[in-house]
């Protein structure tokens, strides 16, 4: 990534607050505020954190038949998703890998889609390339800001009282601060919370409404990290990956009984093999019994010194007050209990398999 | 009792032939939130430039890298149950290493308060 890293509508806003600007995927991004990284992360536990979630790609697709064609892209089922309804899924490759995840939504005349800010440049040509007759639109000029906790509906509802009554992946059109917004019920945080997606020329003010929130505050790459490693929710290019299939991952509840049975999505035999004859490796949490973060990369052994697989995410939890992680394992070693050892700086730390999340999820069904 | 620095925002404190270590206060801020920290034993002999020990924040893991030659004499325990002291006093309380100077000559080779200040901007 050599070009000079973009900059959201939201860049000098974050300067202003004080921000720690790094690069992130092409995008110069906060890490963190002068709150801290923990700080941060427990203001969206306990109230509520505003992310700058900009560099994500928005996509809108248009033409007949979205939901069908999206099936022959993705395992999961768009044909009787609702209109005004999200669903996760992922892109799948020949392989059965994942090429990205993402989220899509059927907004009545059109599809909407979030797909990560590292795999824009994959996933719009892969689209355009596979859904015959849709109009791929790759969205420029909207912000999409992220509002999390359990105080988010009071920050968000003060100025869209229409946001209140929403549901778990629900999402509307509606006015904030005089902007015409999206609003998604959804997060990647394992709490409460709403994704709204602003045109950018509003961004900044519709950002600075919400921070007037007396329990809102804004929070980095940082504390996002942390916050979805502790929801247990899989970060791409880290969790997932070109090389790992839905099944792996233990992303089965994204791909239901029609579409296992039906396949017609690329990779559809070696997901539908897995699901038959189960994986040979599983991603599974991992709570290290000591206070070393084994970070990504980290070998994993069994209590008989063999190696069963290899940290994917790892990194302090401020709610637990330790290290956490995720990994791949060998399913003969996946259960929660078992006890295995992470190679840290060539030691052995002593682990254990737990199940995932290590914070329990906090939605509004 | 003399203070020195070291490029890897190390400082020294020098007192006959005893140095105390511990990271700057400039590196603390740049780690973040200390969560955990390895350190060598009493006892460990060590050569410039070595590892003597990793810290870890939220954010990363960095190396401790030996600023000069000598061997542990104390380190201080209450780091390891309380590693956020590295934040709140690492010119303080939260020293890490008692180290017997080896060779007192590469003390000459450390920055004094005004060429640190000049590093650090």
């Amino acid at each position: 990534m050599t070009d000079t890293p973009k900059r959201t509508p939201l860049y000098d806003l974050h300067v202003e607050l004080g921000g720690k600007m790094v690069d992130f995927a092409g995008w110069e991004m906060p890490v963190q505020y002068p709150m801290g990284i923990m700080g941060e992360h427990t203001q969206c536990r306990e109230k509520a954190g505003l992310f700058d979630v900009s560099h994500m790609g928005q996509v809108i697709l248009r033409g007949e038949n979205i939901a069908e064609k999206l099936e022959t892209i993705c395992p999961s089922a768009f044909t009787k998703l609702p209109v005004g309804k999200a669903r996760y899924t992922v892109f799948t490759n020949e392989n059965g890998g994942i090429m990205d995840d993402l989220i899509v939504t059927n907004a009545g005349d059109h599809f909407f889609l979030v797909v990560n800010a590292s795999m824009r440049r994959q996933d719009i040509p892969h689209m355009a390339a596979n859904l015959n007759g849709i109009d791929v639109i790759e969205i420029f000029d909207r912000a999409l800001v992220a509002v999390q906790g359990p105080k988010a509906v009071d920050v968000v509802g003060a100025l869209c009282p229409a946001a209140v009554d929403m549901k778990f992946m629900e999402t509307i059109v509606a006015d904030i601060n005089g902007a015409v917004c999206r609003i998604s019920r959804l997060g990647y945080t394992g709490e409460d919370g709403y994704e709204i997606s602003i045109p950018d020329a509003d961004a900044e003010a519709v950002t600075r409404a919400f921070l007037v929130h007396e329990n809102c505050e804004p929070a980095g790459l940082g504390a996002r990290d942390s916050l979805r490693l502790e929801a247990g929710l899989c970060l791409y290019g880290n969790d997932i990956d070109n090389d790992t299939s839905p099944i792996e991952a233990s992303l089965n509840w994204a791909i239901p009984k029609r579409r296992r049975e039906e396949g017609g999505f690329p990779g559809a035999a070696r997901i539908q093999r897995e699901l038959a004859e189960g994986v040979a490796r599983k991603l599974v949490g991992i709570k290290p019994d000591g206070r070393a973060p084994a970070r990504q990369g980290v070998e994993v052994q069994c209590a008989n010194g063999h190696t069963i697989g290899a940290i994917t995410s790892g990194g302090f939890s401020p709610t637990i007050g330790a290290p956490i992680a995720m990994g791949y394992v060998s399913t003969a070693h996946s259960a929660a209990g078992e006890k295995i050892n992470l190679i840290i700086r060539g030691k052995a730390q002593p682990a254990e398999i737990v199940s995932l999340p290590f914070v329990q999820q906090n939605y509004k069904r | 009792m003399t203070t020195y620095y070291s490029e890897d925002h190390e400082w020294i404190t020098v007192d006959g032939d005893i140095a105390t270590i511990g990271i700057t206060k400039n590196a603390a801020e740049q780690l973040g939130e200390i969560v955990f920290i390895e350190q060598k034993e009493a006892g460990d002999d060590f050569a410039k430039g070595d590892e003597i020990g990793v810290i870890e924040s939220v954010k990363a893991a960095s190396e401790i890298y030996a600023p000069i030659d000598g061997e542990v004499i104390e380190v201080n325990g209450t780091l390891e149950d309380a590693p956020g002291s590295l934040n709140d006093s690492p010119e303080g309380d939260a020293w890490i290493y008692k180290v017997k100077v080896a060779n007192a000559a590469q003390l000459e080779e450390l920055m004094d308060l005004d060429g640190y200040k000049a590093l650090i901007g």
